[in-house]
């Protein structure tokens, strides 16, 4: 018989291992920026840092509680419209606008969340999809405050005191410093006992319910969470671009996300980073390919759902155990 | 009053694509619990290659529709061969992620065979539209309706008076019990990805010429189609059809009497509303998921 661990000694053991892996991290990202001075590569790092803030926050939805959102791009075009109306309609500070983007995404979330997160499976699929197309054409349409198909020109760029987040490698540390917070929160919150009642919804809600989770107000609250993540996602991104356009948030950037996590592997933080970063570079690369890119994109996509349908991260680490076992008979 | 009427028979028509593309919808989910994604391009792809085959290369009418409906089915056939039936594990959002990788694969191939530009066909008679208390009735419009019932039709006998399609409706019950008495489940699943794909064929050949025809239209019309499935009820061939045509009346409205930019809105709040109030559509199918 294997002995059973003790389980004091896991937990104890799981936080210093976590910080090893921040500080690794933030090392990584320091070092990344001091010697990248290309500057389309630290945009491409930037937008997999802003991506990678959008998949971690469907993650927590879709990976850990288990409910699928076919409109999380909305609240990503929440965050970034909002920012975009304050500053420029307004003139109020973006750091200013920054929490009142985030609260309007947890409000919105909120009204949606209470009779949407009743549906399951496909109905609460198509219930978030049906919520986005809504809100993608009320950007699209709402002429007068969102600058309507044309887009939103002219959002400030950053600044911080004597820090202007205009240079590109500013940028890129700010992104990033998001992300890794952004991390840091869920991790903590995965494990706690929040994320174990997460994990059980998603197991069997009837179950999580049977012990005593209120599945329905923890529903509620994860989604209203990942709404808040994804409305930082797209202020980065309005001050980042300058100029936003409905297109950036319409149904198929919400099946990027949701790609994004798959890849990357379900109910995995890090695997959330890799799907991010695997979906922008890829658009990226396949430039070279001009005429014939939304084929290949197509493919590709399709090839990797058929090949690992369980995410890039456990699909490798399978594919490692596999062979492993191999050698070892 | 007159307006009204104008503003139903433009609705009517619409609807009767809508109701189609929904059938498609159903037709599948019924027997693979799979949403098409892809479906809207499917629709896209019938439009063009009857651009091609009768507006350019001059075909009888006829023959171009058979021939649309076979090429359009066969690339539905490779798509369920190649794309739906190698996973391993058909997890549900796996499969939408399939079906949204297979749209933009379908976009990219039409937008390598028929460029970016718009295509426009004459209508399939040169008659003058026909006067109703006022109101102009295009006979391009009595083409949409015929051809849409009659499909419904058409399908309603196959399921319900063949063998084959009895065949079909097992497997949609229970696929293992099916198989067990002696149905080729894997074939009648082939068989509804033909069917639900060729009903698309089907929408994409009448809605041809009362549209601009290019390689991105079918994004829209398949989402709407999916919103007149849920309406009716989906699963439900009748609740389809039921679906399609208050959608398309409701637009209509909605345009005439309100604003033309509220079009696209009107399907999907429908959408919402049939999912808070009556989940599982105006006919109730079955087994709906909410507690």
């Amino acid at each position: 018989m294997k002995p059973i661990k003790p389980i004091k000694k896991t937990v104890a053991g799981r936080f210093p291992r976590d910080k090893i892996y921040y500080i690794f991290f933030s090392l990584a990202v320091i070092l990344t920026g001091l010697f990248v001075s290309n500057s389309y590569y630290l945009q491409v790092l930037t937008f997999i840092g802003i991506n990678s803030i959008l998949a971690l926050s469907l993650n927590m939805l879709m990976g850990y509680a288990g409910q699928v959102s076919l409109g999380h791009a909305a609240f990503y075009g929440i965050g970034a419209y909002t920012t975009a109306i304050l500053t420029v309609h307004y003139n109020l500070s973006p750091w200013l606008a920054l929490p009142c983007a985030i609260f309007i995404a947890i409000f919105v979330a909120f009204l949606v969340g209470i009779p949407t997160l009743k549906l399951t499976g496909f109905y609460l699929g198509m219930g978030t999809l049906g919520f986005g197309m809504i809100v993608n054409i009320i950007f699209r349409e709402w002429t007068d405050l969102t600058g309507g198909a044309s887009g939103f020109v002219g959002i400030p760029s950053l600044e911080l005191g004597p820090v202007s987040f205009y240079s590109m490698r500013n940028y890129f540390y700010l992104v990033w410093a998001a992300l890794l917070l952004s991390i840091i929160v869920c991790k903590r919150l995965v494990n706690s006992r929040i994320g174990r009642a997460l994990r059980s919804i998603h197991d069997s809600a009837h179950a999580a319910e049977a012990v005593g989770i209120n599945t329905r107000n923890l529903k509620i609250q994860v989604f209203v969470l990942s709404a808040a993540f994804a409305a930082l996602a797209g202020f980065l991104y309005a001050h980042l671009v300058s100029f936003i356009s409905p297109g950036s948030f319409d149904f198929m950037m919400s099946v990027r996300i949701v790609t994004m996590v798959v890849i990357g592997g379900m109910a995995s933080i890090w695997g959330s980073l890799l799907g991010a970063s695997l979906l922008t570079l890829l658009p990226e690369w396949l430039h070279a390919f001009s005429d014939f890119e939304m084929v290949v994109y197509g493919l590709i996509l399709m090839l990797i759902m058929i090949v690992l349908p369980q995410g890039l991260t456990k699909g490798l680490i399978d594919i490692y155990e596999r062979s492993k076992k191999k050698d070892n008979s | 009053m007159q307006e009204i009427l104008q503003y139903i028979f433009s609705g009517i028509t619409n609807g009767a694509i809508y109701a189609i593309i929904a059938v498609g919808f159903s037709l599948l989910y019924n027997s693979t619990e799979i949403i098409n994604f892809a479906h809207g391009e499917f629709v896209m792809i019938g439009a063009l290659s009857l651009v091609t085959l009768w507006g350019s290369f001059h075909l009888p009418l006829p023959l171009a529709f058979v021939l649309t409906i076979v090429v359009v089915s066969g690339t539905g056939l490779l798509f369920e061969r190649f794309a739906i039936r190698t996973v391993k594990k058909p997890d549900h959002i796996v499969l939408v992620i399939i079906t949204v990788g297979a749209s933009i694969f379908l976009r990219g191939i039409a937008m390598l065979i028929w460029g970016k530009d718009a295509y426009s066909i004459p209508p399939f008679s040169s008659n003058p539209p026909i006067d109703i208390a006022g109101a102009r009735l295009l006979i391009q419009s009595i083409w949409i309706i015929v051809i849409s019932l009659l499909s419904v039709v058409a399908l309603y006998f196959f399921y319900n008076k063949t063998l084959t399609g009895k065949a079909i409706r097992a497997c949609a019950i229970n696929k293992k019990a099916a198989w067990l008495t002696g149905i080729p489940s894997g074939k009648m699943v082939m068989l509804s990805f033909v069917l639900s794909i060729g009903m698309g064929a089907v929408a994409g050949l009448i809605i041809a010429p009362i549209t601009m025809c290019s390689y991105d239209m079918g994004t829209m019309l398949g989402l709407k189609g999916f919103c007149a499935a849920m309406l009716g009820g989906l699963g439900s061939l009748w609740g389809a059809l039921i679906g399609g045509f208050i959608l398309g009346i409701l637009e209509a409205m909605g345009v005439g009497f309100v604003s033309s930019s509220l079009k696209d809105a009107i399907a999907f709040v429908l959408l919402l509303l049939i999912l808070f109030i009556r989940p599982g559509g105006i006919i109730q199918s079955k087994d709906v998921q909410r507690f």
